[in-house]
């Protein structure tokens, strides 16, 4: 309570952002008052009681897509992000840790992976995987992950050569060991910060692949495949295709705006110690 | 004699920078070899008759091993070309090129206009940093960084070409269009993309400049009673320019990326639109075409930001 009174305003709001959106994503389905496709009006209709955000292309209910979108597309992200965090982490620490050529060899391929760009990547492997949550969320935390390994491998590198390690390797500790109960809980803290970051990426990246036709597929609604169905709304004027926009960029100005509090708190910390 | 250690550092980089193109042609060739099983199946779906498949495997001559077909593709792309397109039996090379012009021209005249903005308010937020003019210079960046690049292209087509009627909303060109039109055109696009990398090259600006400022010998130059300007311009600047130009290379490799969601926002004739519609027709070898040009045009301008901030070192110049 007392680190939330002592927050800045803007952390403050970047705050209640997420928990917004943490509540939609969770509770979305039970508050929706429509079906996720169904179809219950005419094609755009304007805001009215009966339909507080208006219709879309299909005369779907726009405020339930909006709902149950919320679950989707922070899901997937969310998944994705987790997995990337898994897998790079772990790849990070075994680089940092063994060392040697294992450092080597990962090391050259991850920064070979890095030298494309994201998307220009993910469209090259999703031209041939078969459209799936799962290959989006493959294809999104496989591709971050180079980004987790890059920054984990770093930490790790300046935590593998304290005399504790030493100490724990030459007790004849296995690998699991020194990475899970030597490293890892001493290298946490920027990790927690870079998770937000992450987590902006993969969300703004899964959104941008959607609005592509590339990533969640439809009935199943999804902010970015939203923007993409309605965008057309736009030329007569309504702004139907910019309030899932809007959502993704509020999210992702909420998430900012705690992870950079965090940052900020956390160097001021080290600064005093 | 020996031979300039600068000029040894820049060959290094030069072929760090083909060592990496011809690998990422393999991960590029790999990509698409990914599926397991049958591509030429997953291209026409489950319920492709089996002559089909057949037809489909010897147009992509998936009966040869992989790497007689990744050598194959390779010498023809560094030879032009490129091959056939799966969707349309065209070859590839006359599909691109136009559509290649385009997206230069697209990234050519966002770079035009986002460079000397970003780096005079980088220069500028430094220049007064901790004032209101830094803080809302900051915070309008950060909400700019934050928006998907489709969020600022309908909303600038919103108001600019629907609400305001000074701009078209659909950037279509056509060959042979005036210049000024076609500066026209693209202007809502243009916009949407120098926003981006705006924001993201005036915050390495600026805190590079930052970063310099710290040094003793501003402190000097404070205490010998300079002004704020002279200090910022003449003293921090030469010495942040590696930071910063390294920055602005990387950015214009950044658009090279950004124009892909831009211009299917705007329906631009491009590459990046071209590349997306041929994802959904699981056209491979378009995709793997086009997925290749980008990634060599996004190391190439990597390279030359890791060559330009070497020669932009002055330490690097005279060596000891």
């Amino acid at each position: 309570m007392k680190t939330f009174a002592r927050m800045p305003l803007s952390a403050k709001a970047g705050l209640l952002i997420v928990l917004v959106f943490a509540f939609a994503a969770i509770f979305g389905p039970w508050l929706a008052p429509h079906g996720e496709a169904e179809i219950v009006g005419d094609v755009w209709e304007p805001f009215s009681t009966t339909f507080p955000l208006g219709t879309d292309s299909l005369g779907r209910d726009i405020l339930s897509r909006m709902l149950w979108a919320a679950r989707n597309t922070i899901g997937v992200a969310l998944a994705a992000t987790l997995l990337s965090f898994a897998l790079g982490m772990t790849l990070g620490y075994v680089a940092a840790v063994v060392g040697g050529w294992v450092d080597l060899v990962l090391s050259r391929l991850i920064d070979t992976i890095m030298a494309i760009p994201t998307l220009i990547f993910a469209l090259v492997v999703l031209a041939v995987l078969p459209p799936s949550l799962l290959t989006l969320i493959l294809v999104i935390a496989v591709l971050d992950s180079t980004r987790v390994f890059r920054l984990s491998r770093a930490v790790a590198m300046d935590v593998a050569v304290m005399d504790y390690v030493e100490v724990a390797r030459l007790r004849g500790e296995r690998l699991p060991w020194i990475i899970f109960r030597e490293v890892l809980p001493n290298t946490l803290p920027p990790l927690i910060a870079e998770f937000g970051l992450r987590f902006c990426f993969a969300f703004l990246f899964l959104s941008s692949l959607s609005f592509l036709g590339l990533g969640i597929q439809p009935p199943a609604a999804d902010w970015g495949g939203m923007v993409r169905d309605n965008a057309n709304a736009i030329s007569f004027g309504l702004i139907v295709p910019l309030i899932p926009a809007a959502a993704i960029a509020i999210l992702t100005i909420g998430v900012n705006l705690v992870v950079d509090w965090q940052l900020e708190r956390s160097s001021t910390v080290r600064r005093r110690a | 004699m020996r031979a300039h250690p600068l000029l040894k550092l820049v060959a290094q980089r030069l072929a760090l920078g083909l060592g990496t193109l011809l690998v990422v042609s393999v991960l590029i060739f790999i990509g698409t070899q990914l599926l397991p099983g049958d591509l030429a199946q997953a291209i026409l779906g489950q319920s492709a008759t089996p002559e089909a498949v057949a037809n489909i495997r010897a147009e992509l001559g998936l009966d040869r091993p992989a790497h007689i077909r990744y050598l194959d593709w390779l010498f023809g792309f560094l030879r032009g070309d490129f091959g056939m397109s799966l969707a349309n039996k065209q070859p590839i090379a006359e599909m691109i090129a136009g559509r290649l012009t385009n997206t230069l021209f697209l990234a050519g005249v966002a770079a035009f206009v986002a460079v000397p903005v970003a780096v005079s308010l980088g220069i500028l937020a430094a220049r007064f940093r901790e004032t209101w003019i830094d803080k809302t210079i900051s915070i309008v960046t950060l909400a700019a960084i934050s928006m998907p690049e489709f969020f600022i292209g309908y909303l600038l087509i919103y108001i600019f070409a629907v609400k305001l009627l000074v701009a078209p909303s659909l950037a279509s060109i056509y060959p042979g269009m005036a210049l000024p039109e076609k500066l026209g055109a693209v202007a809502l696009p243009v916009a949407t993309l120098s926003l981006v990398v705006i924001a993201h090259m005036m915050r390495m600006t600026r805190a590079a400049i930052v970063n310099v400022m710290a040094s003793p010998y501003i402190e000097m130059a404070e205490l010998k009673g300079l002004s704020r300007w002279r200090i910022t311009v003449r003293h921090a600047l030469p010495n942040a320019l590696s930071p910063i130009i390294n920055v602005v290379v990387l950015n214009l490799a950044y658009l090279v990326v950004g124009v892909v969601v831009v211009e299917v926002v705007f329906v631009y004739p491009g590459m990046g639109q071209l590349m997306v519609d041929h994802v959904a027709k699981r056209d491979v070898p378009v995709v793997q075409t086009c997925g290749m040009i980008f990634a060599a045009t996004y190391i190439l301008l990597n390279m030359t930001a890791d060559i330009l901030s070497i020669l932009a070192n002055p330490r690097l110049r005279h060596p000891k």
